[in-house]
């Protein structure tokens, strides 16, 4: 298989804050392959966020430290990058959006002015810096996020734009500058139905025109399906199943994933399943071994001891899961 | 049996609470510093006729063989022109200093803070028009210019000062309290209670309240050293506190007669006045930080 | 006069208008509907739809501008300061989102207390804790939480408490404002299933609200989609999602993404999602719908359809049913 464009490697993220160390992130393995759509799913507090922010560079330290791993991007690491390759890399290579469109936004300055400084600061060291050329650059990318009349919503201010519009400026934002990875964290969640469809639908268009990888963060199933080759599932600081989207709908192996599956509603009726007991360990004091097994009605007494490394099931899809130790 | 385990659990409790409150407090050691000395100057200020050097110095005493003496071992601050200790009657004019502080925010709190609530509660009504209209009328006065034309019409005077400054200082509270009253007023735990069929009296003082106390105790605090200081500015021209009583105002007015040969007996009254402002806005940060969210 | 029907509540032709400086806001705009007794009543929609007015009115933090809100044959349409303390007994809400709704300032003990003194619901100081006690042990949270503060507990644990504080005056009505959409599906999975125990334990009626049609087709016996402050269809849940008529539904049928080829086979697959809500104070003439619906007719753009029965329970606001059935 080609070589990865983004790997995390082991990677552990902590918080000093009152009363000890929030112990977030605890081992953090992700890959990214070239024009790949992969998916991260994970409820609230599992540590999605925090995982992207890291690769990002954009984590508040202090309290935060890394105290462990590395984040290779194209074979460097991106935690020991110097401030110039860093700026390098924001400008050109990787962009994030953000779950709230309206908070990404700067609400005194119009999309005009905020688009072309975005092309301005993307571009400072190309050709194509006159004005006539950037706002020619502006309209052109905000018709690739199919904006209505971009000539007008150039002169608006956010406020002045719904939900769904400020959203796709954020991607014309992000999609100036990037060319290799772009990292959607819930993208249209704070959208109406309707509008995070197109968002979604819109996202996969252009990664696919452009074969960016695309890194996408949600918390429920139902958004990743149709969006993603593969899938990652996190829970509490580490990924605990990985594999192609399709056969991880089909044969979810970690009681975590099932769990999250089976908790789902459908479409189909039939009320729904149980969901699982308890609730996100607290960080300062995680529960030994897997960080799972308090939850766990197929705990072992291995599952308290040790944690579980992936575990190879089938072709592209691991298991940290002590159950398929064994497994061929 | 059952019962005293959960009293102790609730002491538990308590104790808990009261740690997390110290260590938000105590993250800024300027805050600790504050407190201390506030402290220090509670102490010195309460136990002013035991503690100091020489408590005589405090009223009508002269001693002209140890008039306009340096800062030496006998008397740490020196002495002023009628032989009186200078620290001693720092001590005794922190006395008046606090006392003008907590009356007038005894009177002001109260008042400004019930305003502020039903103002901000019943937004949009007349009550909040009236209320309102009244505070920004004596917000226009400046309590200082006010607290002088009082006492120099009436007798000058101490319970005059601390009257004037109080009747300008309570809207500062209405407001505070209006805006954060009308803005918890949409939210939807006073909504719920609302329609759960919590009383009026109930809503403002038991959950919209509570949510102001963080700032209302950071502005007292704050407030203190302004009040201290605009008492000591009235003695300073000789309309607060009257001699022989010993104010730090009127200290500082006394002795800058004798600048700059006889510096201390005006430079170490003026130094406590900025020491108790100071230390008061560091407590005021301190207090700010620990009341500012529950939990964590 | 009695009333007999089976109905908990009953709005007729409700409006609700806000003046606001950019005009007037038609958030509810005339929507009649009836919840039976023992039911959930799902009422679906985007922001701005107005459902969440529906609800607020109900519960009485609004007057309504016109039209009546009926409980069990009674008028209820005034604001809660004039209505009976019975009635706030009767009638509860469960707010959408847990952390605004819990006031911060206090514990968890004072939130659950409050509803029994108001109501009288106790003798004294040890039965409230009895009460509350029990009140937590019935959402399953742990007993020593009632010293906690609502910052220091979990998203869902605050909404079991919010939901405790709703039954504890034993309601008959109970108003569900999107109760899990701040929260993740397995905490949301256990509200729900713990929702509709109560509802058989102690025989209580939903009015429950969400934008989530996946959620709707599980706990509703009946559904209504609203749009602009008007309700587009009205059916069972099951018939709802076999046969969607009105093409508004359709098309927020089509946007849900499933998690199985088996809803995917469920959603119509012609209607594409397109267009965005338009502003409540600038409603399109005619049928609200007619800028993103992809069978817009000529009459869509002048008249405003009216509601008509399609089959039996099944009701659709649309002219593309009008003609043939008229």
């Amino acid at each position: 298989m080609a070589k990865p464009l983004l790997e995390i490697k082991d990677m552990y993220v902590w918080f000093k804050v009152f009363g000890g160390i929030l112990k977030v992130l605890d081992g953090v393995n992700f890959i990214v392959y070239p024009g790949e759509k992969v998916g991260l799913v994970g409820e609230m507090g599992c540590g999605k966020t925090t995982t992207m922010k890291a690769i990002m560079r954009i984590l508040p330290m202090p309290p935060a430290v890394i105290p462990r791993g590395e984040i290779l991007f194209k074979g460097q690491d991106i935690l020991k990058m110097k401030q110039v390759k860093l700026q390098h890399l924001r400008k050109k290579e990787i962009s994030m959006i953000f779950q709230d469109p309206t908070a990404a936004l700067n609400p005194v300055f119009t999309i005009g002015t905020q688009l072309q400084d975005t092309i301005r600061f993307a571009e400072k060291s190309g050709k194509n810096t006159e004005k006539e050329g950037i706002r020619t650059r502006a309209i052109q990318v905000l018709k690739e996020v199919s904006l209505p009349d971009p000539e007008r919503v150039l002169q608006n201010y956010p406020l002045q734009l719904s939900g769904g519009m400020r959203q796709r400026v954020c991607i014309s934002m992000a999609l100036v500058s990037t060319n290799e990875l772009l990292i959607a964290d819930e993208p249209g969640t704070s959208l109406d139905v309707t509008i995070k469809d197109q968002i979604l639908r819109l996202l996969k268009e252009l990664a696919e025109k452009r074969n960016t990888s695309i890194i996408l963060i949600s918390h429920a199933l139902g958004a990743v399906r149709g969006m993603t080759d593969r899938l990652y599932v996190m829970y509490a600081g580490s990924m605990v199943e990985v594999a192609k989207t399709k056969e991880l709908f089909a044969h979810p192996l970690h009681p975590y994933s099932q769990g999250l599956l089976a908790a789902t509603p459908r479409l189909t009726g039939g009320g729904i399943g149980e969901g699982i007991d308890g609730r996100i360990p607290e960080y300062i004091n995680p529960p030994t071994g897997c960080r799972f097994h308090p939850r766990c009605k197929q705990a072992m007494p291995i599952c308290k001891d040790k944690k579980p490394p992936f575990f190879k099931v089938g072709k592209d899809h691991e298991v940290a899961c002590f159950l398929f130790q064994n497994h061929r | 049996m059952q019962k005293d385990s959960r009293r102790k659990e609730g002491l538990f409790r308590k104790w808990e609470d009261i740690r997390r409150y110290w260590y938000k407090f105590s993250r800024n050691s300027l805050s600790i510093i504050g407190l201390v000395v506030v402290c220090i100057i509670l102490f010195a200020a309460i136990f002013a006729p035991y503690i100091s050097p020489y408590p005589k110095s405090a009223g009508k005493f002269i001693n002209f063989y140890e008039a306009s003496q340096p800062p030496n071992s006998a008397h740490l601050c020196g002495t002023d022109v009628f032989g009186r200790d200078v620290l001693t009657r720092v001590f005794f004019g922190y006395r008046f200093s606090l006392m003008m502080g907590i009356v007038v925010l005894a009177l002001v709190v109260p008042v400004g803070v019930a305003l502020g609530l039903i103002a901000g509660y019943y937004r949009g009504s007349w009550l909040d028009t009236i209320i309102m209209r009244i505070t920004d009328i004596f917000v226009a006065v400046p309590p200082l210019i006010l607290a002088l034309a009082v006492c120099s019409v009436l007798t000058p005077g101490i319970f005059h000062a601390m009257m004037a400054v109080s009747l300008m200082w309570w809207p500062w509270y209405t407001r505070m309290v209006y805006g954060i009253a009308s803005s918890l007023k949409g939210e939807f735990f006073v909504q719920a209670a609302e329609v759960g069929g919590a009383s009026r009296g109930h809503i403002l003082f038991k959950e919209i309240l509570p949510n102001c106390i963080a700032p209302i105790f950071t502005k007292m605090s704050l407030d203190m050293g302004w009040v201290i200081l605009i008492g000591a500015s009235l003695s300073f021209v000789g309309l607060g506190v009257q001699p022989p009583t010993p104010d730090l105002g009127s200290m500082v007015a006394d002795g800058s007669k004798y600048l700059p040969d006889q510096w201390w007996i005006a430079v170490f009254p003026a130094f406590a006045i900025m020491l108790v402002v100071l230390a008061f806005n560091l407590l005021g940060d301190g207090i700010r930080d620990m009341l500012g969210a529950k939990g964590g | 006069m009695i009333i007999l029907t089976n109905n908990i509540l009953t709005i007729e032709q409700l409006k609700k208008h806000f003046v606001t400086r950019q005009g007037i806001v038609k958030a509810v705009d005339g929507i009649s509907f009836s919840v039976k007794e023992g039911e959930t009543f799902g009422l679906v929609g985007e922001s701005g739809s107005g459902k969440s007015t529906v609800a607020y009115t109900v519960i009485g933090m609004y007057k309504p501008t016109k039209g009546k809100v009926l409980y069990r044959g009674k008028n209820i349409s005034q604001e809660s300061k004039k209505r009976s303390q019975a009635l706030k007994k009767e009638i509860r809400i469960v707010f959408q989102d847990p952390g605004t709704s819990l006031n911060p300032a206090r514990s968890i003990r004072q939130i659950l207390e409050l509803p029994l003194k108001i109501h009288n619901l106790s003798r004294n100081h040890k039965d409230i804790v009895n009460k509350i006690e029990e009140l937590l042990k019935m959402v399953q949270l742990p007993v020593d939480y009632i010293y906690k503060y609502p910052l220091m507990i979990g998203g869902g644990e605050k909404q079991m408490v919010a939901i405790a504080r709703a039954l504890a005056t034993n309601p008959s009505f109970v108003l569900l404002d999107e109760p899990t959409s701040a929260l993740d599906v397995s905490v949301q999975a256990k509200i729900i299933n713990m929702l509709i125990q109560f509802q058989k334990k102690f025989n209580l009626s939903y009015l429950f609200i969400t934008h989530d049609l996946s959620l709707m087709r599980n706990v509703a016996s009946r559904v209504a989609i609203m749009y602009l402050g008007k309700i587009c269809e009205i059916a069972p849940a099951s018939e709802f999602f076999k046969n969607p008529l009105h093409p508004y539904t359709q098309m927020l049928l089509s946007s849900i993404s499933v998690i199985s080829d088996e809803e995917e086979a469920l959603k119509p697959k012609k209607i594409i999602s397109k267009g965005e809500i338009p502003s409540p104070v600038n409603v399109p003439p005619g049928c609200s719908f007619h800028l993103r619906c992809p069978n817009k007719m000529d009459i869509c753009s002048r008249e405003d359809p009216v509601m008509v029965e399609v089959s039996k329970g099944h009701t659709v606001r649309c002219h593309l049913y009008t003609n043939t059935h008229v």
